[in-house]
């Protein structure tokens, strides 16, 4: 199923609809008189996009824009690929399938991800896989690929997956962490891991200045890194790269519980 | 029994009677091959017979590097019970005791499907808190702190009803040399087949059973009629000749996988021919009635 966008939309565009599992079944008539939630005046899927009808497990839109909010908000199988910008809520609350966006994604994208797949090739902003107001776990499964940066808080409150900026990222990377793993490949912000309470949070090099309430670990030639190195190859041999060696590990925060961990390769630390 | 000759060797018409059994595999792996395999000799010891030990496992294959999650050399070991309770109870005592102890190692689940026998999901307790759960991948891991760094476990492995525990060859020689040396090539044979194990000393037995004995505590005796000492005395199976018996059992994750061992077993016992290896090779059972699984030696011939 092949969206062309007609031109850039004057308003912000709920785009959940726009997913296998929701297409599935309909007639061309049908879709391109599906109602799209707006801020303003009320839009059809005919209005904003040409649609074509191909393979209905395979979503493809074509032309994005920072006003398309929730793109594949809560699919479970199939793939929907952006070609282009995302808003707000990229991929919320999917449990399965695989997202594409092929340029930097809004705030919250991931946000209560649940399983499936989610590649962004730009940049996340801020609160990646994090929880909206009111929630008390953030991302809780699934994979998201950052090929870019990430901003603000990125696996804020996240409670199991996995996260992967090849980027850099803003400040409290994995901050309140539950559980689950986030990668930062690059240089990241402020204070990673804060009052996070479990989970793995992989850093490039020993961020300045070390958050005061981590504490030094032993680490070594820990076989859970080659784990993680081996499942993250297919996805992100950078990622896998900076799991290769000996690691150092800092246990914390232990301002909360204080069972999570920040890991680095050993020499970054030199 | 009709017999049937292979390059000069009787092969009995007759068939091996096996059983149902419950079983799982395990992957263990280690800094080296060395240690892979100390781990898994070490969790395989004392586990040749139900009747003794209440399991029966074995070494199935070494895994090289790229095939285990880790990518450091593995083991796989099988590893067979009559019921799911009893498996769990030997994989979790053997696992906790042999392969968590052991210098380096980790141990995944070697079997999938969807029943499952706990492994890290019991031994996390050792961790005393710090043990640290992960998911990657759709499995689950543990990870426990011990003095050497961490054992990485994989919470559940899987666990097959499709086992077959039992399959076996008899081999009769002419003295003792060329038996042994007839089971040491069956025996190496059915190492390399896959999904099947044998799990008596060096994958071999010389003191095969019969159910029950004159003393009424014991479930199984010697197999008088086999053997050579007592031909004369009793009413033996073997002739004259046979100075030598020596019995390899079989336990299978599928009855195929039984079945090829077996195949394989006796095909390269037999290619020794009657002077070097045995004379003459046969299979045990119980008259048919014990055991759903019959092995028909005429059907495996090679």
């Amino acid at each position: 199923m092949r969206f062309t966008l007609r031109r850039a939309p004057d308003q912000r565009v709920d785009l959940s609809p726009l997913t296998p599992q929701r297409l599935n079944g309909l007639a061309l008539s049908a879709i391109e008189c599906i109602a799209l939630a707006t801020t303003r005046a009320p839009l059809s899927v005919a209005d904003l996009f040409r649609v074509r009808m191909r393979d209905p497990a395979r979503v493809a839109i074509e032309g994005g824009s920072p006003r398309f909010d929730n793109v594949g908000e809560g699919m479970s199988d199939g793939e929907v690929l952006l070609d282009g910008e995302a808003g707000l809520y990229a991929g919320r609350l999917m449990t399965g399938g695989r997202l594409e966006i092929r340029g930097n994604a809004g705030p919250w994208a991931a946000s209560g991800l649940r399983g499936g797949f989610l590649e962004i090739a730009g940049n996340a902003a801020e609160r990646l896989g994090g929880p909206l107001a009111g929630e008390r776990a953030g991302m809780a499964g699934g994979t998201v690929i950052v090929r870019g940066g990430a901003g603000e808080r990125p696996g804020d409150r996240l409670r199991r997956g996995l996260i992967v900026i090849e980027g850099d990222a803003g400040a409290h990377a994995g901050s309140r962490m539950i559980a689950g793993t986030v990668i930062v490949c690059g240089e990241a912000g402020r204070l990673p891991g804060y009052l996070m309470r479990r989970g793995t949070l992989v850093l490039a090099a020993l961020p300045d200045p070390l958050p005061p309430t981590f504490v030094a670990l032993g680490g070594g030639d820990l076989v859970f890194a080659r784990l993680l190195a081996r499942a993250l190859e297919p996805h992100s041999p950078r990622a896998a790269r900076l799991l290769t060696g000996r690691m150092q590990r800092f246990a914390g925060d232990m301002a909360v519980l204080g069972k999570g961990e920040i890991m680095l390769p050993r020499a970054a630390s030199a | 029994m009709r017999p049937l000759i292979r390059n000069g060797v009787r092969i009995d018409d007759t068939f091996a009677e096996a059983f149902d059994m419950r079983a799982t595999a395990l992957l263990i792996t280690a800094v080296n091959r060395r240690w892979a395999r100390q781990a898994a000799l070490t969790m395989t010891g004392f586990a040749t017979s139900i009747i003794g030990c209440g399991c029966e496992a074995g070494i199935d294959a070494n895994v090289p590097t790229d095939a285990t999650p880790d990518g450091r050399p593995g083991m796989r070991v099988l590893l067979f019970a009559g019921s799911t309770s009893e498996l769990q109870k030997h994989v979790q005592g053997r696992v906790g005791q042999c392969v968590l102890t052991c210098p380096g190692t980790a141990c995944y689940a070697g079997l999938g499907g969807a029943e499952t026998l706990k492994l890290g999901d019991a031994l996390r307790y050792f961790g005393d808190g710090w043990q640290i759960s992960k998911r990657l991948d759709g499995r689950h891991y543990w990870r426990i702190p011990v003095m050497d760094g961490e054992f990485v476990c994989e919470g559940t492995t899987g666990l097959t009803k499709q086992a077959v525990g039992g399959g076996n060859l008899i081999l009769m020689g002419r003295s003792a040399a060329a038996t042994l040396r007839a089971a040491e090539a069956a025996v190496a044979a059915i190492e390399a087949a896959p999904d099947a194990i044998a799990p008596f000393p060096g994958g071999i037995a010389r003191s095969g059973s019969k159910v029950g004995s004159k003393y009424k505590a014991l479930r199984a005796s010697t197999n008088h009629a086999y053997c050579p000492t007592l031909h004369g005395a009793v009413d033996s199976a073997l002739d004259p000749e046979i100075a030598s018996v020596l019995e390899i059992v079989i336990d299978g994750l599928t009855p195929e996988a039984v079945a090829a061992s077996m195949r394989a077993g006796l095909a390269a016992a037999a290619a020794l021919g009657p002077e070097q290896g045995a004379a003459r090779i046969g299979a045990g059972n119980y008259g048919g009635k014990l055991g759903r699984h019959h092995f028909r030696l005429r059907d495996l011939l090679p």
